[in-house]
């Protein structure tokens, strides 16, 4: 662990996804940047930019994806990371017909079927207590309110000690009191377990709980860095305005090359001094891309 | 493929429709409902109900298993479990089988009381044994499970699936010789009925109803049945994608 925590826990290079029929539509276009290990990185954007695509990408489940994308070192979505890696959906993705501790116990037994009863019994209340669902563990999934569910979801996450966690929209629709809690939950993983976590979300004011934000409009980045340096580069006053003013100064760019002809998707050029990926970037641009 | 993850499926599965009494109850009494009142409507003919009633056991456990199993991982694909699974290291024959063992349990249970309700309610005369109608009646159950979920794959909704089992099992039900014996029908559609593995779960239910000892034709049948079952099931496993657009 101590030698591998110089390495980024996520490595993207050039990287690019298209969804939707053939020819398709590009919904990442030649994404750059590094995920630093142990650290609550957010992934902020408005809806339709990509968040999810990229998050689908980095757990594995995601199509139609060029370019570098190492996860703990391994190509993204490869076997051994099948465990090591909790990704979690916008949508609960748990069984409405059992109990949340069922849910807990099929899922447990997936990831690690040696385990004894008594130890993923162990394994579950864990989760369901980091989640703060205790009181509700016995009650159908499907009976509980949506935020509830989404904690089951999140909790089935946890179950395996994840090295990194993937988390689409985790807080979206929970009360202010459940979201701070949920914060609070993600530093703690951070911090005593050492896990790495990604976590998207569209509402700007919980970027400023997170250690790094990536900033993501139309399927490309325009900004890697951490809340602080954001606001001091853009002199806002919250990160809601720098990523504003980011995006202003971008489509005034947009604007001023608009009698240029467009960019050709796959084409990696871009004006010097507009990649705001910083770590790493230089001298890796011809990286071969490998699926 | 990994022996614990597959009977941890089973057992998630088995309790999904626990919490589900409603189904069961249905899958358990609707078929005996339907048997009673066959053997009402052949009162005149008692070998006519003989006849049918027999190819009837081994066809509710198909019809029914393939409802089941195309509803049950059409929800997997649209609720993003499916997703969540294929991301863990579960392989595609623990999620298959599990599915496969936990309905083959289910229909052994609805055939074995419907079976016992046709012998010794309804007197349906049987001439072999009665474990051979059973064994039959889990094949047949198998193979509506594998259908079942191959059809998931190209159903976009619930609506969807349901609609693919009058477009998969009826002309089976039409062409297996349950109205008219195969061998009278009109030559291209008994060289159809001839492919369609329900003709040879229903020959096979005849073969036991009319032999004392099993009969190299029940083998052959039955070998059929089951080979038609683990091919759909493999075509099912190829539509299970880690990676989706």
């Amino acid at each position: 662990m101590m030698n591998k925590s110089a390495e980024p826990a996520v490595r993207a290079r050039d990287l690019r996804v298209v969804r939707g029929g053939r020819p398709g539509r590009t919904a990442i276009d030649s994404l750059t940047f590094d995920l630093r290990p142990g650290q609550v990185t957010g992934l902020l954007g408005p809806s339709g930019c990509g968040k999810s695509t990229l998050m689908r990408a980095i757990a594995g489940t995601q199509a139609r994806v060029s370019g570098t994308l190492d996860v703990l070192g391994h190509p993204a979505g490869s076997a051994p990371l099948r465990s090591r890696v909790g990704y979690v959906t916008q949508a609960p993705s748990v069984y409405a017909d059992l109990t949340a501790r069922q849910n807990l116990d099929y899922y447990a037994a997936v990831l690690d079927p040696s385990l004894s009863r008594a130890d993923r019994a162990g394994r579950t209340a864990r989760a369901l207590a980091d989640v703060d669902l205790d009181d509700h563990a016995d009650r159908l999934t499907g009976s509980l309110s949506g935020g509830q569910r989404s904690r089951v979801s999140l909790a089935v996450a946890l179950l395996g000690t994840p090295e990194l966690l993937v988390l689409d929209e985790p807080t979206v629709g929970l009360d202010p009191v459940l979201r701070r809690d949920l914060w609070n939950l993600f530093h703690r993983l951070a911090g005593e377990r050492g896990t790495t976590l990604l976590v998207s979300s569209h509402v700007m004011d919980e970027a400023e709980r997170c250690d790094r934000l990536l900033l993501m409009r139309a399927g490309r980045m325009l900004a890697d860095d951490t809340p602080e340096a954001l606001r001091r580069r853009t002199g806002a006053a919250t990160v809601e305005d720098a990523f504003l003013a980011l995006v202003d100064a971008e489509r005034d760019r947009e604007a001023a090359s608009a009698g240029t002809p467009a960019r050709e998707p796959g084409t990696p050029a871009r004006e010097p001094g507009n990649d705001p990926a910083a770590p790493g970037t230089p001298g890796t641009p011809d990286q071969d891309g490998t699926p | 493929m990994n022996l614990s993850r597959t009977l941890a499926t089973t057992r998630r599965v088995l309790r999904q429709l626990r919490h589900d009494p409603r189904t069961i109850a249905l899958l358990m009494i609707v078929p005996v409902v339907l048997l009673t009142l066959l053997r009402w409507v052949y009162d005149a003919h008692p070998s006519v109900f003989d006849n049918v009633g027999a190819s009837l056991l081994g066809i509710f456990p198909m019809i029914t298993m393939f409802l089941v199993t195309s509803i049950a991982t059409l929800r997997e694909r649209t609720s993003g479990t499916l997703e969540r699974l294929l991301s863990m290291p579960l392989g595609k024959a623990d999620l298959i089988v599990g599915y496969a063992l936990a309905f083959g349990l289910l229909a052994v249970a609805q055939a074995g009381f419907a079976t016992a309700v046709a012998i010794w309610g309804l007197g349906l005369e049987v001439t072999g044994s009665p474990w051979l109608l059973l064994v039959v009646a889990l094949l047949d159950a198998v193979l509506g499970t594998a259908l079942g979920l191959f059809v998931s794959a190209f159903a976009a909704s619930e609506f969807q699936a349901v609609q693919f089992m009058p477009a998969f099992i009826l002309p089976q039900l039409l062409l297996c010789g349950l109205l008219a014996p195969r061998d009278s029908m009109q030559p291209v559609l008994e060289a159809i009925s001839n492919v369609l593995p329900m003709s040879y779960a229903v020959d096979a239910m005849n073969e036991v109803l009319r032999n004392t000892e099993v009969t190299a034709d029940f083998f052959r049948d039955t070998g059929i049945v089951a080979g038609s079952a683990v091919l759909v099931l493999a075509l099912g496993a190829a539509t299970l994608r880690r990676r989706t657009a």
